[in-house]
């Protein structure tokens, strides 16, 4: 992972931030040029809530090779009530108690490491709200 | 005034308990759950590292404060298991509350007692009128080698705080630092693992710098240990804060609510301060707490902190430290618990 | 514009090919395409290759492809749209001559899968996927086809059995296919105890990886006559169509809008609806990714391609017959190649010389070829000219 490409997307991953539009209000993660909405073309920065809905799910059995020593793992998508859909992983969960349609919060984590000696990755997961 | 306006805790789910380390180690369990007052401690998975913990720590605190992280002029992490050996772990967590860029950001590093002395700094720093808010985290996935002693304590977990001068949640009275040159405990550069003195890291260190520091403390507030509702030490493991708590004429219940150790094993940075935030969670205005920290190399920092009001209104906005330590845990066995802390040799 | 005939058409046997490289396994497939005409210069030459670079660390495949096929200076160039990237060729292929810019194209497809690890397969295949806001969190191909899967089987009650009697039939089918990879039968029980991929889909739920290319020669309707003396097969309908590459930023991730949309496009341009669709070839990377096709192309209500395939109504001799080659599922699944290959089975078909696998009164097929977890799709319709 070479640092540029991760930099660039910590406003998102870090603090969830994203980008609403100001003319009809659709909120966007990652940002965008141009609202798929409407059309127009500014937007305001906001901070989506932290508590989400499961949509979907999954348990991934064969993951990419930075993902392995993870394996097995819950991966789902989420609703945040901006509206805004995420996948992410679900973790500190057993997977006998995902549930589509569950309340989750989202949680800092780390999501990758590159390697020994690369930087580290962080992000955002799902977790059981407490 | 100053003091704390928020306080928050974050510890790993998962648990790992004494007997499943020591029959990996042939050691006998009762003879350390006794000696040590140990029964189980968190085990951080593998996407949980210092950073991590710091940043969920300091999202509770910034809630118990009613704060934007943009109003942090400090952000202080102590630890001694930074994720980079050369890069601050500060400013990904800065970045990760919304602090930077117009923040002041350091890690510090003194074995246990880095989290005491990023409390102390940015309380100082504050007090000055440097900064409004200071962010102090003291926080760890500590390291013990296998086998060691020391891996039947060295746990996970960190606690913040956003030391500031308004809406008080503990005003600061008294605070205090000691300290000598004492290698009982160290871990030089490229190991894994810190290496001790064994008994050494007793009398000579521990007790002398926990029970130097607090006399001093007592003294300088004019203050007896019978003045506090609270107590709290560093704690390696359950049985040394409590002898200390005693040698000093605390009494076992002024102890008891922070004394987390037997459950959660030793946090390291974070071991006083998410003690101190299990007794903020149920503390009342106008209570005292007295807390004393510990590093090895070595030194104690103390502090005599005094609720406020507004504490009742903050205790449950979020998660309390006691709800985080003892519900919906995983116990893992010692398998998973050698994978998550990467002690499986793969050879690249 | 001008009506497009192909007019030749090549594949050599899919599989793990060890001795073959990237060049000699499309060179062979362009080769039997141009043996299939009486042509012996191209105008053109499009190629869809979805990753050169991460599978072999070749880019560059126009002029590579132009000159091992003994062809130096012709006017070559790759296309890409993921696993859509050989349905894309053909379209181009398409364009460049109904637009009158050439008269004679190689449509081809290729990739050379298995000279990376599987890891290094299951990184070069993610790169279809949003890099940073799905692969980087852990997801996986077979774990969005899951998520999709999971949200179908909850909406509509499709069924595990359902999803794998896909992995059934078209196994049965891939067994009169001689350039099949895997052409073996595979039983109900094997498919639903085989290893877990990403909960509900197991390994036979799952396409393979594979070494392959195919290849197809268009024309003007009007030169088809001199260029062949195989029966004309007429290209009536193309569709195309995109969405959003995140599957989570889908409006609905039970169905393949970009297919439905891309369908709408191809049906309107040929003149016709679902119903007059005699057999098709659609992209089953997936179990469930067939039963979903299926749904938004609109030969079953939304919910039904599961009982659907369960009733047998896309088995041969059933309503539609799908995937008569096998699929990408037994046949196998060179991503670039997969859309050619599938132009390929539809002239078979409609010349009637698909052999063992000829089905009757084949007039009318229908190709739907999709990249990533349906971003992209192209459709084609063929008829008999």
């Amino acid at each position: 992972m070479f640092p540029a490409r991760y930099a660039r997307e910590m406003p998102h991953r870090y603090r969830l931030e994203a980008h609403k539009c100001k003319q009809c209000g659709k909120v966007f993660v990652p940002r965008r040029e141009i609202c798929d909405k409407c059309g127009a073309t500014e937007f305001e920065v906001i901070r989506l809530s932290d508590r989400v809905k499961l949509v979907t799910y999954t348990i991934i059995h064969t993951p990419a090779s930075q993902f392995k020593d993870q394996s097995p793992y819950a991966l789902g998508i989420c609703e945040f009530p901006e509206g805004v859909r995420l996948t992410a992983q679900v973790v500190d969960i057993d997977f006998a108690d995902l549930k589509t349609g569950m309340d989750l919060q989202v949680e800092f984590r780390r999501i990758q490491t590159d390697g020994h000696e690369g930087i580290l990755s962080y992000g955002y997961k799902f977790v059981p709200v407490i | 005034m100053e003091g704390i306006v928020g306080y928050g805790a974050h510890i790993p789910r998962h648990r790992i308990k004494v007997e499943e380390i020591a029959k990996v180690w042939g050691a006998d369990a009762p003879s350390y759950k006794r000696g040590l007052q140990l029964r189980e401690k968190s085990v951080p998975p593998p996407d949980v590292d210092t950073i991590t913990l710091s940043v969920e720590a300091a999202k509770r605190a910034l809630k118990r404060a009613g704060v934007d992280g943009a109003q942090l002029g400090a952000v202080y992490i102590g630890s001694e298991s930074h994720p980079y050996a050369v890069k601050p772990s500060g400013t990904v967590v800065a970045e990760a509350l919304g602090a930077v860029p117009d923040c002041h950001c350091a890690d510090y590093e003194f074995a246990c007692k880095a989290g005491s002395e990023a409390m102390f700094v940015a309380m100082g720093l504050v007090k000055a009128g440097y900064i409004d808010y200071g962010l102090a985290i003291g926080g760890d996935t500590s390291q013990g080698a296998p086998s060691d002693a020391l891996e039947y304590s060295a746990s996970a977990g960190a606690a913040a705080f956003i030391m500031g001068r308004e809406n008080l949640v503990a005003e600061i009275e008294y605070s205090n630092s000691y300290m000598t040159d004492t290698p009982d405990f160290w871990r030089r550069e490229h190991e894994f693992y810190p290496q001790h003195a064994g008994r050494y890291t007793g009398e000579p260190a521990y007790f002398k710098h926990v029970t130097g520091a607090a006399k001093a403390l007592l003294k300088k507030a004019g203050a007896e240990p019978g003045d506090f509702q609270y107590c709290v030490f560093h704690q390696p493991n359950g049985k040394f804060p409590m002898r200390a708590a005693k040698m000093l004429g605390f009494t076992k219940e002024q102890n008891l609510t922070g004394w987390l150790a037997p459950t959660l094993g030793n946090t390291y940075s974070g071991a006083s301060p998410i003690g101190l935030t299990a007794i903020l969670d149920v503390a009342k205005p106008g209570d005292r707490i007295f807390m004393v920290s510990y590093g090895s190399g070595s030194g104690s920092d103390g502090f005599i902190w005094k609720c406020a009001d507004r504490l009742a209104e903050v205790q449950n906005l979020v998660a309390t430290t006691r709800t985080l330590l003892d519900e919906r845990l995983t116990y893992v066995d010692y398998g998973t618990y050698a994978k998550y802390r990467r002690k499986i040799l793969k050879n690249y | 514009m001008r009506d497009v005939a192909v007019i030749g058409v090549g594949m050599p046997k899919w599989g793990e090919l060890w001795d073959k490289s990237l060049r000699d396994v499309f060179v062979e497939a362009a080769l039997l395409a141009l043996a299939d005409t009486k042509v012996d210069k191209l105008d053109n030459m499009l190629i869809g290759c979805m990753s050169g670079g991460l599978f072999v660390g070749q880019e560059h495949i126009g002029a590579i492809m132009a000159d091992y096929l003994g062809q130096r200076h012709l006017a070559a160039g790759r296309v890409e749209s993921a696993c859509a990237s050989g349905g894309l060729a053909f379209r181009c292929a398409i364009a460049e001559v109904a637009s009158g810019m050439s008269d004679v194209v190689l449509a081809g497809g290729v990739e050379k899968m298995t000279d990376v690890s599987g890891d290094g397969a299951t990184y070069a295949l993610a790169a279809a996927a949003d890099q940073e806001y799905e692969v980087f969190n852990g997801a996986t191909f077979p774990g969005l086809y899951a998520l999709m899967a999971r949200a179908h089987m909850e909406k509509y009650g499709t069924t595990r059995d359902q999803l794998a009697h896909v992995a059934v039939k078209n196994h049965h089918n891939g067994t009169k296919n001689p350039n099949a990879q895997y052409p073996f039968e595979v039983t109900l029980d094997q498919v639903k105890n085989s290893v877990m991929i990403a909960d509900p889909l197991r390994i036979l739920d799952c396409s393979p990886i594979t070494d392959g290319a195919a290849a197809v020669i268009v024309c003007p309707m009007e030169m088809a006559k001199d260029l062949t003396e195989k029966p004309l097969v007429k290209v009536t309908g193309l569709g195309q169509a995109t969405d959003a590459i995140a599957l989570h930023s889908r409006q609905d991730i039970t169905t393949i809008e970009a297919t439905t949309v891309a369908a709408k496009e191809a049906f309107a341009m040929a003149g016709k609806g679902p119903k007059d669709i005699d057999f098709a070839e659609v992209h089953d990377c997936f179990t469930i990714a067939e039963i979903v096709v299926t749904e938004s192309l609109g030969f079953f209500e939304p919910g039904k391609g599961g009982p659907a395939v369960e009733a047998g109504e896309t088995a041969r001799g059933g309503r539609i017959p799908i995937n008569l080659s096998g699929g990408l599922k037994s046949k196998g699944h060179p991503v670039g190649a997969t859309g050619i290959a599938q132009i390929y089975e539809i002239v078979k078909q409609l010349r009637g010389d698909a052999g063992e696998r000829q089905i009757e009164n084949a007039k009318v097929g229908l190709a739907q070829n999709m990249g990533g977890s349906g971003a992209s799709t192209l459709v084609h319709i063929l008829e008999v000219a």
